[in-house]
Formats: structure tokens, C-alpha cells, sequence
């Protein structure tokens, strides 16, 4: 299991300095809104690859003393399954802001697939509540959080089709400002790219969604309803039929015909980038989107849960859950089976909220913290469960 | 007390290369400046040697102190082949792994939409010349595995498809020792249609 045992801050959001070790599986933080809750768990998400749980920019993390924000660090001391390693990251010494470095055991890390070789976080957020009512970038975002947990290499693949996608783009754009056609040769060069990346972060998402509803239908989710996930897009359902090549192929074919339409949208217009994610509330056949906002909350819950079980069965470690505000919004029948679930899955959760009573039922099962006033305080009421 | 000029300046100046910062041009300065008539004189000698006897070749563009450069001269060489690398840095790389016996073609980049560098910013047609001119029978496409690097090896292949020259590229993908089922799609996929006749 992948256990996060201490996390270190300095100068991140408001925590001007925190030395917390967590002894337990379960980790619940509360305290009141503006307390930090949430900038803990973003440090957190932050130890992993990507931008973390609020998709914020390296040079808005630092905290602010006056006019600019100071340089800050995280770092998390972990123990896995190949035993234990430290993770930092931050502002770079001496660099610029903007800019974030990585270190494993002290050592410079290259690349952020290093990173998701050992660390993988998902996590729910109150924004998420809208997931299904707004556009399908922050649908697709999530599907690719999810499969980045099972693959390392997928955000790479993300990454190549979208630069080859900006430069093609690009190409079709100044040529159609300069009243000439862009070289075909360049291209169908990029269009190669992006077929070859595209089908392969397709076949990724495909892999992952069919995995994961067998087993949500398998019943992993306990008191929590299954979803069932689907992709929409004509990539993903192209792999049903037929081998990757014909698909690559049969992809830059289609883009090499849409150049004139392309050109005059100023985008692409076809492809994998334009995906969506369907879920649907298995046991009442209706699409998530026209669900209740607390039926929405259950059916990622239920994801998020399988997910972790799953890429635990895989990997050998779950992702850490970092589950914001999550409890509050579910009743106490829901929210039982909440606590049943994670303390059963083999993966590390922390768990934010307001109402410290709500979390009473996870005493002897979970450690518990308040956070007030830029400091993380045991809480009397959840004491460092025995045995852990 | 500020430092005297000079030092400041040949701090700033070094801090420019490549590798260098601030902190270890600075670092190295201080060395030099120990013994100075051991380390700075003979340095500066050899920058202004270098300086003034290392040109591009005009065939493959590697840097030398001979034009044509010592490869291209070199008689053991086969004509024939043709090596296209992005910059002088990976010829170099490959001659050290003595791994072509060739020769080689510097482009001097490659396509980015982004960075601003189009086909005329990069030696594509003194390549097709030579090839028209010398010969060559097999153009070997060593672009590096980036999207930049594999556009611009499909962009070559399709200018050097009426030359009806042989065009290869390096198999990439599969790393020595990989086993086949855990590498992912893309690497696969690429290691497949590279694939060679045994
Ligand atoms: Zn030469």
C-alpha cells in the first residue's frame, strides 16, 4: 500500500510552516471554511504529477507576504511497496516562480512520468459537483486523472497529441492569414503524430472505462450505486472494430481532408481532444447529468472507490483519495457506507469537512486533526486508532 | 565591495554557455583567476585558435577545422549512406558509439510550428543536392523520438520520396531488454511499423 506518513509545508497557500505526520490509514481534517482544509489536501495532490486538485499555476501556490508570493515547499515522506522514499516539490532555488521542481530522495526528478511511476492521487472536490452540467474538458480532465493512475506514460501521450494538434493549428492559421496553403508535407508529418499519440491515449481511456465498469458491475461500490461509463468519441468506438493502425490511418486521412475546414475554424475540429465522458446510474438506466446533485455526489463516490480498487489490484498500490467536503454532502446511511468502503479498500483517504460530528462513526478507524489559526491540531474526539 | 570589471564580465559571459549558471561560472572564474598563466592564457589561446579555424563543412555541415570536415575526407567512409541528425551535438554522439560508417548530414533543428522554424530554416536542400549529386543510396533519419523530431523525419521521407533513395529510420521504442507486454501502445506501435526484415 502507498501510505503517506508525514507531510512537510512551507510558505504554501496559508500554511506558513507544518510538520504533520498522519499514523493512520484514514486521515480526517476539519475545521472552519478559510482554515486550510483544502490547501492541505492540494499539497498533497500536488506530491503527485500534474497541477494538482485546483489546477493552479506553480506561482499562485506560494504564500503571500506583501505584494509577492514567497517561494514554497512540500514534501511528503512515503512508504510503498518498494519500501520508503521522500517526495518534495516547489519552487526551484533560485528559479523562477512559475516554474516548479521535483525531488525523490533529495535527487532532482527529469520528468513528471517519474513521478507517476510511484505516486497516484484522485480526488472529489466540491467543484466537481457541476462535473456533469458544465463543458467536457473538466469530464475529460477527470477520465485522464483516472487513467494516468493506471498508466504513468498517458499524460506523455496527452501532452504529444496536444503539442502536434497546437502546431498543426498553427500551420493552418498562418498560411491562411499569408492567403497560402500550408506545406502539406509538414503537415501530414503532424498529422502522423497526432494519429499515432491520439490512438494511443484513446486506447488508454478505452482500456481504463472498460476495466472500471466491470468492476463497478462487479460490486465493489458496497452501499454506493454503480455507474456505467462510456466514451464518447469516434476514436475510442473505431477501436471496437478494428486493429490501431487502421485506425491511425483511417485518423490521418480524415485530417488530411478537413484541412480547409480546419483552417477556417482556427481549431481542429475532429479528433480525440474533443471526447467526452457519459456516465449513467446503473441500477436506474438514467444518464448522470439528469440525476440529483446528492445521486451525482454517490455515482463519483462510487467511480472513485472502484477506481482505487482497481488500480490497486494493478499497480499494487492505490491512489492516495483526497476526498474534499465529500461525507457532508451524502445522508448518514450513504455516509456509513463511506466509511465501511474505506476502511475496507487497501488505499489511504483524507477526508475534509466542517461538522466534526459527522465523522464521529470513524472513531477507532480513522486520525483525526483540526485546523485553525495556521496550525493542525490532533483532534481529542478521533485519537490515533490502536494497532495502526 | 563590487568585484572589478573584468571578473564581472567574464563572469556574465561565461554564465551564457550552456551548463553554466551564475554560481558555477562564477565558480570556475575564481579557479582560473588562482593560477592564471596555467589555466587562463593557454584557454584563451585555444578559444582564439578555435575560433578562427573551426567552420561549418559545406557537405554535412559538422564543425571542423578542415572544409570538407575530416569525415567527409575520410576515404573508409561509405558514400553511400547518409546519416540526417539534428544538430552537430548528435553526430558527435554517434561517432563516439562508432555505430555508422557513413556519412553524416546536419539539418540544424527541427520543424516547430510553435518556435518558429519552417522547412527554409533547416539544410533540406543541400541535402536533396548531395543526394542527387554523390550517389547516395540510403538516407538513415536519426531525429530525436519528440514530436518536433518524428514530424520532421515524415516530412524528409515525403522530400526524398522522388529521389527514390532508400530512407530508414532508427527503430525506437523498444528499450534493450524490454519485454514486449509491458510496454505501452504507442512504443509498441512504433517499434512494430519500424520493424526490420531478419
Ligand atoms: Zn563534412
Amino acid at each position: 500500500m502507498l501510505r503517506l506518513t508525514r507531510l512537510m509545508l512551507r510558505d504554501f497557500r496559508n500554511w506558513p510552516a507544518l510538520t504533520v505526520p498522519f499514523r493512520a490509514q484514514l486521515a480526517v481534517i476539519t475545521g472552519e471554511n478559510g482554515a486550510g482544509k483544502t490547501n492541505l489536501l492540494e499539497a498533497i495532490s500536488l506530491l503527485g504529477p500534474g497541477r494538482g486538485l485546483r489546477g493552479a499555476r506553480a506561482a499562485e501556490l506560494g504564500r503571500r507576504a506583501g505584494e509577492a508570493p514567497l517561494p514554497w515547499a512540500a514534501a511528503g515522506r512515503f512508504e510503498g511497496p518498494w519500501g520508503g522514499f521522500d517526495l518534495g516539490s516547489g519552487t526551484p532555488e533560485g528559479g523562477p516562480p512559475e516554474r516548479r521542481s521535483f525531488r525523490l530522495d533529495g535527487a532532482p526528478l527529469r520528468t513528471q512520468a517519474e513521478l507517476a511511476e510511484r505516486v497516484a492521487a484522485v480526488w472529489l472536490t466540491p467543484q466537481m459537483d457541476r462535473l456533469f452540467q458544465d463543458g467536457a474538458g473538466d469530464r475529460r480532465r477527470f477520465l485522464d486523472r483516472l487513467v494516468w493512475a493506471l498508466e504513468p506514460h498517458h499524460a506523455r501521450e496527452v501532452a504529444a497529441y496536444e503539442n502536434a494538434m497546437a502546431q498543426r493549428n498553427r500551420l493552418l492559421l498562418q498560411a491562411r492569414r499569408e492567403g497560402r496553403a500550408a506545406d502539406p508535407a509538414w503537415l501530414a508529418g503532424l498529422e502522423d503524430a497526432m494519429a499515432r499519440h491520439g490512438v494511443a491515449l484513446s486506447a488508454a481511456r478505452r482500456g481504463l472505462i472498460a476495466r472500471l465498469n466491470a468492476a463497478l458491475a462487479g460490486g465493489v461500490t458496497g452501499g454506493f450505486p454503480a455507474a456505467r461509463l462510456a466514451l464518447s468519441c469516434p476514436v475510442a468506438a473505431a477501436l471496437d472494430g478494428s486493429p490501431a493502425l487502421a485506425v491511425e490511418d483511417g485518423l490521418r486521412a480524415d485530417w488530411a481532408a478537413s484541412r480547409a475546414r480546419d483552417a477556417a475554424a482556427g481549431a481542429t475540429l475532429s479528433g480525440p481532444h474533443r471526447a467526452d465522458l457519459l456516465m449513467t446510474h446503473a441500477p436506474k438506466e438514467i444518464p448522470a447529468a439528469l440525476c440529483s446533485t446528492g445521486e451525482q455526489k454517490a455515482l463519483l463516490v462510487a467511480v472513485v472507490l472502484a477506481h482505487a480498487a482497481l488500480i490497486a489490484a494493478a499497480r499494487g498500490f492505490a491512489p492516495l483519495l483526497l476526498l474534499d467536503e465529500v461525507a457532508a454532502h451524502l445522508d448518514a446511511e450513504r455516509r456509513e457506507a463511506l466509511f465501511a468502503a474505506l476502511a475496507a479498500l487497501p488505499a489511504q483517504a483524507f477526508l475534509t469537512g466542517t461538522d466534526a460530528a459527522v465523522f464521529r462513526p470513524l472513531r477507532g478507524l480513522a486520525e483525526g486533526f483540526l485546523a485553525r489559526g495556521g496550525e493542525l491540531v490532533p483532534d481529542g474526539d478521533l485519537p490515533v486508532p490502536e494497532g495502526r | 565591495m563590487p568585484a572589478p570589471d573584468p571578473i564581472e564580465h567574464l563572469i556574465g559571459l561565461l554564465a551564457r554557455l550552456p551548463g553554466y549558471g551564475r554560481r558555477s561560472a562564477r565558480r570556475a572564474v575564481l579557479k582560473m583567476l588562482m593560477r592564471p598563466e596555467e589555466a587562463m592564457l593557454p584557454l584563451a589561446a585555444a578559444l582564439r585558435d578555435a575560433a578562427a579555424a573551426v567552420r561549418p563543412c559545406r557537405l554535412c555541415r559538422n564543425l571542423d577545422d578542415q572544409d570538407p570536415c575530416h569525415i567527409c575526407r575520410d576515404p573508409q567512409r561509405d558514400r553511400s549512406v547518409i546519416c540526417v541528425v539534428e544538430g552537430v551535438a548528435e553526430l558527435w554522439a554517434l561517432e563516439r558509439a562508432h555505430a555508422h560508417r557513413g556519412l553524416y548530414h546536419v539539418l540544424g533543428g527541427t520543424l516547430s510550428a510553435l518556435g518558429g522554424v519552417g522547412p527554409e530554416d533547416l539544410a533540406v536542400q543541400p541535402l536533396l543536392a548531395r543526394i542527387a549529386e554523390q550517389g547516395v543510396e540510403e538516407v538513415i533519419l536519426a531525429l530525436p523520438a519528440t514530436v518536433e523530431g518524428a514530424t520532421t523525419a515524415h516530412f524528409l521521407s515525403d522530400r526524398l520520396q522522388p529521389s527514390g533513395v532508400r530512407v530508414t529510420r532508427l527503430a525506437q521504442g523498444v528499450p534493450i531488454g524490454g519485454a514486449l507486454d509491458v510496454l505501452d501502445e504507442g512504443t509498441l506501435a512504433a517499434a512494430l511499423k519500424a520493424r526490420r526484415a531478419v
